[in-house]
């Protein structure tokens, strides 16, 4: 059983995908069975939490032929920062595949379909230890987000697409070429067995790729548009979760396949960090709607996760996997609240709205814990999270850790100005009373995502203990951070 | 003076003659059975003879693992000329049933099956072939049945043009191949191709000038630039199941029919060739895919498409190691399937609005005829070379080829028109699934679909061949592999 988990974990939805395409059901049959498969899914993970052993590396490893002739196999497997990556996934892919029944989708069959294919996909990313797997995930994930972008997507829709994968593919390719040379000069695709390399530019294929997923500064050019013009559930799992797919990368192949090169590059790769997140905090805090402020607190985030990365050291890493975790949620929950406001007064603009807290008091009091866990108020897990990624990219140097600081006092800036947009001020001209307060469907998908930051604000280390084996010489992937550490 | 016969191996001409035989039933269809019957038995004849030859390329393939030379050493008995000849057969398989729906009078219909079996017959006898007289006879053997055939539908002008276009610049690269085999032969006195191997000087102007001609004719069939100006129009003109066979067989027979030519009869001259190789790639690349970007029409975009494949499949030969030939026949398999599937997805759309297929009347096609818009998705998908479909693991193999070579510029190359590509691959995804009917404002199609059972038997079985070359890379590559151990790597 332990063997088969990932790949059930995987291929679940997509088979659950295969079966709303083809079986002809009617629009709830389809969304129902659609959340049906994505809380069997988030069943499998729990399942897999409590087999799951922390003290150990790689588990839940299956390992298949695929083609041995350049020794490429299916071979998947779980660390603990990857269980808890994909807990994230499979939490938010159910909560935005509720919300998308809620709000209810045209073409239900194809969308719902979609949104499990893409389930499976970022599964997939997450544990696929081959490097060819790990990139047909990566490019999987790419397909389905393309359409449910383009097709049930805003006015601007068609332009939004167009970036995003005129950006993204050409991360990828350079990715593939990196993988290509990587897998043949050591004649094998195993991300287990493979070495570790110091080729420079075999390094600067695998970041060109995961800087414009994440996005970093100055890759960020797709973000606002996508984040804007995708429905709110799908920029739900773009932001909360598909960027992440891009930090892991970092962690499980860009740090931990090459050693040198990121020492070498990491001044340079810092400092854009450190940029996007002053830069993303402040476009983030001139942004004139709700998602806007969502979308470009992102590229922060992203940022400040890569600090944590980049800083290579056992806090950083412990930080960044918190703060991945933590961002996934936040963004997520901001993003459907973003939607069901907008569902409400048919605007995000902050000129329009306002003073929805009075008669709300459930909506109000969600978006208000959820922004102030995003602010990192102390005591939040989000608090935790930037304490051990600051903590950790103090030792590369101070001035790091300095703008990070900075940027935390802009987050609670853009995050105040969001809530008393919204929430506060004088009742917006797009607000009328028949705006109702968050209603029991709406509550029953928000109020989990919210629970679960709570719980991590009480017990942060659940996490940030649990990602990595103590003792971190076990596994191959962490003997490689090891090395990364100065 | 008595001539020695020699020794005829049926076996290995099984294949050739099976099609041939379809060929001849169907051409006796024509006079002897009434006008109505001629269709369904013509194409049931021409089906018949795709599966027997394939069968027998099957035999033939298990029974030859050491190459050997027939008839006079004349043709070739190994697996490779086997493997394309079931490449071949699959694409004729499938165009059979593209073509069966397509609207031909019955005064043709049965010369038209036999025109597609005989031009299959003509490829699979290219492939065999094992010195400069055999190599010309199929040449022609199957230029000639394609230019009738291009040009069969005798009321439309475009059909008519394209047969003409396509007789005169194929008459072209046929005369510059004919001429560079006398220049070969005039500097080696040799016609088998081994043996020009083994008395060919590489600084002898005359056999480079020989080689060059030869490219250039096989760079015509193989529609790589800058020998591709007949493409985009025959493409466009031809009736659409015609374009399916021509866009998949053709390319098929012309690839590995140069990989065979260069590897065994130039050996000596893969210094020179294999940059010409590598240039003729890089201008099909970048002709096909810029070309691509700005077309309207579906047909003429594939058209530029296939231009562009015709690129990327001649990076493994310019690779020139083992990797690459594997690369090259694996890469096919899915490629033809993509081709004719495309392609079918056309005619069907064809058919139904009866008019040629624009990006712009491909409109909300995804959503009306759900089957064939998942279809024609998952063919961009494979062409743009996306994972879930063999044409991801075939660009796969080419760059690997290339890398392994030590060209990473090729892979680059190779790689950026991959990315170019994907505006017009998707391109043809947004028109059909992105727009809402709303902002469309077309009238209804209205009414069912014509009924075409076997047309959508066929988009089925190349969605089977596109999507199941990605997960059995290994048996693919594995008879790749064998079929390419005669080339001596």
């Amino acid at each position: 059983m332990n063997d088969w988990l990932t790949t059930i974990l995987i291929f679940l939805p997509v088979a659950g995908a295969l079966a709303c395409f083809v079986l002809p059901l009617g629009e709830y049959a389809v969304a129902s069975f659609a959340v049906l498969v994505s809380l069997v899914e988030i069943g499998f993970w729990i399942d897999s939490l409590t087999r799951f052993d922390f003290s150990r590396g790689l588990q839940f490893e299956q390992r298949g032929s695929w083609f041995d002739d350049l020794n490429v196999s299916y071979h998947v497997g779980l660390y603990g920062f990857s269980l808890w990556l994909v807990g994230l996934t499979v939490v938010v892919m159910a909560a935005a595949i509720a919300y998308a029944f809620l709000a209810g989708r045209e073409r239900p069959r194809a969308y719902y379909g979609l949104m499990l294919m893409l389930t499976g996909a970022v599964v997939g990313v997450f544990s696929a230890q081959d490097l060819l797997l790990f990139y047909v995930m990566f490019e999987a994930m790419l397909i389905p987000l393309y359409v449910l972008l383009g097709v049930w997507g805003g006015a601007g829709r068609l332009g939004a697409t167009f970036k995003f994968v005129a950006y993204t593919m050409a991360g990828s390719l350079l990715m593939l070429v990196s993988i290509i040379v990587l897998g043949l000069s050591q004649n094998t695709f195993d991300l287990v067995d493979a070495g570790t390399s110091s080729s420079d530019w075999i390094f600067l294929g695998f970041v060109a790729a995961f800087a414009v997923k994440a996005p970093l500064f100055p890759f960020h050019g797709w973000l606002p548009d996508a984040y804007r013009e995708a429905s709110p559930e799908v920029s739900a799992v773009l932001s909360g979760v598909v960027s992440k797919a891009a930090a892991y990368g970092f962690l499980r192949i860009a740090i931990a396949k090459f050693p040198g090169p990121t020492h070498d590059f990491r001044t340079p790769i810092l400092v854009l960090a450190a940029v996007g997140l002053v830069y993303g905090s402040l476009l983030a805090f001139r942004a004139p709607d709700v998602r806007g402020v969502i979308a470009y607190s992102s590229l922060a985030q992203m940022g400040l996760i890569t600090l944590g990365l980049f800083a290579a050291n056992d806090l950083g890493f412990d930080g960044a996997v918190l703060q991945m975790v933590n961002h996934g949620l936040v963004s997520a929950t901001l993003f459907l609240l973003a939607g069901a406001i907008e569902r409400r007064t048919a605007t995000g603009e902050f000129l329009l709205l306002g003073g929805m807290a009075r008669g709300r008091p459930a909506l109000a009091t969600l978006l208000m814990t959820t922004g102030v866990i995003a602010l990192a108020v102390p005591g939040s897990s989000a608090f935790a999270g930037e304490f051990l990624v600051l903590a950790g990219v103090f030792q590369q140097h101070w001035i790091y850790a300095v703008v990070g600081a900075v940027a935390i006092v802009l987050a609670a800036m853009y995050v105040l100005r969001l809530i008393s947009g919204v929430l506060h001020e004088d009742v917006g001209s797009a607000v009328s009373d028949a705006a109702r307060d968050l209603v029991p469907a709406e509550l029953a998908i928000v109020v989990p995502l919210v629970a679960a930051l709570l719980a991590l604000s009480v017990w942060p280390s659940a996490i940030s203990n649990h990602a990595f084996p103590r003792d971190r010489a076990t596994p191959a992937v962490t003997q490689n951070f090891r090395e990364a550490a100065p | 003076m008595s001539i020695e016969t020699p020794t005829v191996d049926w076996l290995t001409l099984s294949p050739e003659l099976s099609l041939l035989g379809a060929g001849a039933v169907c051409l006796m269809l024509a006079v002897l059975v009434p006008a109505t019957w001629r269709r369904p038995l013509g194409a049931f004849f021409a089906l018949t003879g795709f599966i027997t030859a394939g069968v027998f390329a099957g035999i033939v393939y298990d029974r030859s693992p050491n190459g050997t030379l027939e008839i006079g050493n004349a043709i070739t008995r190994d697996r490779l000329g086997a493997l394309g000849a079931i490449i071949i057969c699959g694409s004729g398989l499938l165009a059979v049933f593209v073509s069966y729906a397509h609207r031909m009078r019955n005064d043709y219909v049965a010369e038209y099956y036999a025109l597609l079996a005989t031009a299959g017959a003509g490829m699979c006898f290219l492939l065999q072939a094992h010195n400069l007289m055999t190599l010309f006879l199929g040449l022609e053997w199957f230029s000639i049945s394609l230019y009738v055939i291009c040009a069969i539908d005798m009321e439309l002008e475009e059909s008519l043009e394209a047969g003409l276009k396509y007789l005169i610049i194929g008459s072209f690269g046929s005369a510059a191949l004919l001429f560079g085999s006398a220049l070969v032969y005039g500097a080696t006195g040799q016609l088998e191709f081994s043996r020009i191997a083994a008395n060919a000087d590489s600084h002898d102007a005359l056999l480079l000038a020989g080689l060059a001609m030869m490219l250039v004719g096989l760079g015509y069939k193989a529609s790589a630039a800058p020998f591709h100006q007949w493409t985009p129009d025959v493409y466009q003109g031809a009736p659409t199941p015609v374009t399916a066979f021509m866009s998949a067989a053709t390319k098929a027979t012309a690839l590995i029919f140069i990989l065979r030519v260069l590897r065994v009869a130039f050996p000596q001259e893969a210094h020179l060739w294999t940059i010409v190789v590598a240039v003729l790639a890089c201008a099909s690349l970048a002709v096909g895919n810029l070309a691509a970007l700005v077309q309207r029409n579906v047909k003429r975009m594939l058209a530029y498409s296939s231009i562009s494949h015709a690129g990327f499949m001649l990076i493994p030969i310019a690779a020139n190691n083992a990797l690459g030939a594997r690369a090259l026949l694996y890469y096919l398999v899915p490629y033809c399937a993509m081709s004719v599937g495309a392609f079918a997805v056309v005619a069907a759309r064809e058919r139904e609005l009866r008019q040629p297929v624009t990006l712009d009347n491909l409109a909300g096609m995804g959503w009306e005829r759900p089957f064939l818009g998942v279809a024609m998705w998952i063919f961009m998908l494979g062409f743009a070379g996306f994972p879930l479909t063999g044409g991801f693991v075939g660009k796969f193999y080419a760059f690997s080829a290339a890398y392994d070579r030590g060209w990473i510029w090729l892979m680059l190359i190779g790689i950026a028109a991959t990315l170019v590509s994907l505006y017009y691959y998707l391109g043809v995804v947004r028109a059909m699934y992105f727009r809402s009917p709303l902002e469309l404002q077309l009238l209804p199609a209205g009414g069912s679909p014509p009924r075409d059972v076997l047309l959508q038997i066929g988009v089925a079985l190349a969605l089977v061949v596109t999507v199941g070359s990605f997960f059995a890379v290994q048996p693919l590559i594995d008879l790749a592999r064998h079929a390419a151990t005669g080339l001596a790597f």
